[in-house]
């Protein structure tokens, strides 16, 4: 981890601005697991922590597009383990939907992720906001639905 | 919004402030609009903490509260509670910034860990500032609780709870209470007999009039919440009336199937009808569907036939009991690690290879060799017993990585009381460590050794094979460092404890987590122990972890004694964040009625507008991100609260 953690700065300086959505329920809790095994992973995602992934409107993935976000991620329980019963099978279509919307709009697969983090998996939250920093860090700064200021 | 934000980071000592310049956070938060107050301390926790905090709130008439801090599940209660107490503020005006776990302890760079704990303490900021002030909603309670699985734990949890004065719903999927305890012999290290001190208990369960006992019966739905769950049990058709059953064994003898004894861990037959054993509770002879020749008097009949009394009724069909409680304790129990997965161990392909609880039967006085200890194969009392400890634990290459401890401890004393039977045999024990932690556990597996001679070997054993009329035990003696050959007559493998069958699919309905290992999963290792993560869901016994009898008669005395403790009062308090309909915006198109998944909203009114049950509501959001105007929102999470989240989490 520590390794990718060097690795991950390239020669342009270049951070990446992420926002990340966390379930209360599993993803959070996965993100405290992980502070408290003292994992480290890069500090470009800035985590939001909402509900349930359900209560993901397709309007805060555009506002942060809009605001400037170089990528998002939502994460979730995992599909059948959602602790309000089913708000994750809502997230996962609705999201499926979201990539549909962005792709059309032209903007790269990669900057926009949902993951399936549980509670016990402090390991694989630092992986995948490690892993996702690096994808977007290939891509650079998200200009496509950036508002012009 | 608010006008009079203050903002209290913390140093968790050196867990914050090491990585977090939290005085730049703090002078720099100190600027944003709306914050009229800013501080850092080193403990904010601490009671110089909260008075501090506590007085600034006064002193400076603060109208919301920002803590950067720890994770919000460790000290979101303890920060709203000096709001409320000492501050005298709605504790809704109170937020937590996660600046440890999700920052300072993730990361080693100290500017860009203080540039994020920046945006998310901002964040935490902005949502505050169009925070409510809110008053929790008071639901009433059911003073009802299930409890899930009758073996020791489910028994001691439904006493304890009964004598409670509660009502107390006891489902046990077998057709008897008792669970594992009751089909072992003696119990360690006090060598008293487990059948003489579980059959009091389980008579007490069926004579109590608090306690409604479903046997045969398992948990089929749960919806609801803590306080007022309602649980679909479905019991199975038993066939034989329990009040006109006059245990007299007349149908088991005509009846012509013979299978296997579950009680008696296979080792003897039962016939389709059946009682599992004499001291069953409830009472009475049960007919098991799945071996019967077809229910139907025309194919058979001959129970039926020589029941003076008319107490089997083959029309008997399941049932379907619905049950209002509020509280939840699980206690599934265990499992012995499939012995299929121990092939080289030669179980289930040798009748002389048995497991902990094959032999705890064959000690028994009630088992089928009443009391001998005699081989399966031919009867004959074994000169010479193999015990293998760690049968598939702490083995994390192929079975189980964790240590089922109990093991160590019953195995000395099946060789102990091996050699009570037998005086003039030989025990040999293969052993890893000996972990005998525990009141008088080490002096029994002392006195194992010493007085009844019985070998300890340390090391593992390769093969077990059947060779002239013994089992042939090919092993390693890592203190002598040489390879051991035993010629046994019988090889007991003390195999590891798994969840039983059923937990995954209970852990499921339930809607409580599980650990790698299958087991299920408390709220907190350390300091919440009985509770299951969701609230109102308690555990008691083996399916949490492996345990021994005292352990689990603990467990599930302290999940009783939560429980009490929680249907205690007249009303639970309901978080009062749920949702919350804007009727001006509202079209009543039902798309939130359909995605709820409580059934919370409905269309009311004139207009037929959306509104919210502010009971079942439980604030997941979900209405939200349906509706297409935004017309539904929960309180203090509100869009708009998320979108200014969205703003200061990117630095705009």
């Amino acid at each position: 981890m520590a390794n990718a953690v060097e690795t991950a700065k390239d020669e342009t300086g270049f951070e990446p601005k992420i926002v990340a959505f966390l379930c209360k329920w599993c993803s959070s809790a996965g993100s405290d697991l992980a502070g408290v095994s003292r994992l480290q992973y890069p500090s470009n995602a800035v985590p939001i922590t909402i509900m349930c992934s359900g209560s993901m409107s397709p309007m805060f993935v555009l506002s942060a597009f809009n605001k400037g976000a170089d990528g998002v991620l939502v994460s979730g329980c995992h599909p059948g383990d959602c602790h309000y019963l089913k708000g994750n099978f809502f997230a996962r279509r609705k999201i499926y939907l979201v990539q549909k919307l962005l792709q059309f709009v032209g903007l790269e697969n990669d900057r926009f992720r949902m993951s399936w983090v549980s509670a016990a998996e402090g390991v694989k939250f630092a992986g995948v906001v490690d892993e996702f920093v690096k994808d977007i860090k290939k891509l650079g700064p998200q200009t496509r639905l950036k508002a012009k200021r | 919004m608010t006008k009079r934000t203050g903002v209290f980071v913390c140093h968790c000592g050196n867990n914050i402030a090491a990585t977090v310049d939290v005085a730049r956070v703090a002078k720099e938060m100190g600027e944003v609009e709306g914050v009229i107050f800013s501080k850092d301390y080193v403990y904010m926790c601490s009671d110089p903490g909260q008075s501090t905090m506590a007085n600034a709130i006064k002193d400076n008439k603060l109208d919301s509260v920002v803590v950067s801090c720890c994770s919000p599940t460790l000290h979101e209660k303890t920060f709203r509670e000096v709001t409320e107490d000492g501050g005298e503020l709605n504790p809704y005006r109170c937020e937590i910034a996660n600046i440890r776990e999700q920052c300072a302890w993730v990361h080693k760079d100290k500017p860009k860990a203080t540039e994020k704990a920046l945006k998310i303490t901002k964040a935490a900021i902005k949502r505050v500032q169009n925070n409510q002030s809110l008053t929790p909603i008071g639901v009433p309670v059911t003073k009802k609780v299930m409890v899930i699985g009758g073996g020791v734990a489910g028994i001691q949890a439904a006493l304890d709870l009964a004598n409670a004065g509660l009502q107390v719903v006891l489902v046990e999927k077998s057709p008897t209470l008792g669970g594992n305890m009751i089909k072992l012999s003696e119990t360690f290290p006090t060598l008293d007999c487990s059948q003489c001190i579980l059959s009091p208990k389980m008579v007490e369960v069926s004579k109590n009039k608090n306690i409604k006992l479903l046997t045969q019966a398992e948990v089929q739905d749960v919806s609801g919440f803590v306080g007022n769950f309602k649980v679909k049990v479905r019991q199975k058709a038993i066939f034989v009336d329990p009040e006109l059953c006059k245990i007299c064994d007349d149908c088991s003898k005509v009846c012509p199937t013979v299978v296997k004894n579950e009680y008696d861990e296979n080792l003897t037959a039962r016939r389709a009808i059946f009682i599992p054993f004499a001291q069953a509770i409830p009472a009475t002879y049960t007919l098991d569907e799945s071996s019967c020749l077809g229910l139907n008097p025309v194919v058979c009949g001959k129970c039926a036939d020589v029941c003076e009394v008319g107490a089997i009724n083959y029309d008997m069909r399941p049932k379907i009991i619905t049950e209002d409680v509020g509280a939840i304790v699980v206690a599934t129990g265990f499992d012995l690690y499939g012995k299929e997965n121990l092939g080289e161990y030669g179980m289930g392909k040798y009748d002389n290879v048995l497991d902990g609880l094959q032999f705890e039967r064959l000690c028994s006085a009630s088992g089928p060799t009443g009391g001998h200890v005699l081989r399966p194969s031919d009867h004959k009392e074994p000169k010479n017993v193999v015990f293998i400890q760690c049968a598939g634990s702490r083995d994390p290459e192929s079975h189980c990585a964790y240590c089922s401890k109990i093991c160590c401890m019953y195995t000395a004393k099946h060789a102990t009381l091996y050699k009570h039977h037998v005086p003039d045999g030989q025990a040999y024990v293969f052993y890893i460590d000996i972990r005998s932690g525990g009141k008088g556990y080490e002096e029994f597996v002392q006195r194992s050794m010493e007085r009844d001679e019985v070998m300890y070997l340390r090391g593992r054993v390769s093969k077990v094979y059947e060779q002239d009329g013994k089992m042939v035990v090919k092993g390693v003696d890592t203190i002598s460092g040489k390879n051991v050959q035993i010629d046994a007559d019988m090889v007991v493998l003390a195999l590891a404890m798994q969840p039983s069958k059923g937990t995954a699919d209970v852990a499921k309905t339930l809607k409580i987590g599980r650990d790698k290992d299958g087991f299920l999963a408390e709220a907190h290792p350390k300091l919440r122990p009985v509770e299951s993560v969701t609230a109102g869901i308690f555990l008691a016994g083996a399916a949490q972890a492996p345990k021994d009898i005292p352990e689990t008669v603990c467990q599930a005395s302290a999940a009783a004694s939560k429980v009490i403790a929680l249907l205690s009062k007249d009303e639970l308090m309901h978080s009062p964040a749920i949702a919350k309909v804007r009727l001006s915006h509202c079209t009543g198109c039902e798309m939130c009625v359909q995605a709820c998944p409580y059934g919370a909203i409905s269309l009311t009114g004139p207009g037929a507008k959306a509104s919210v049950n502010d009971v079942l509501c439980e604030g997941c959001g979900t209405c939200q991100a349906v509706c297409l105007r935004a017309a539904i929102d929960v309180k203090n999470i509100t869009q708009l609260q998320i979108h200014d989240m969205i703003n200061a989490s990117l630095g705009v």
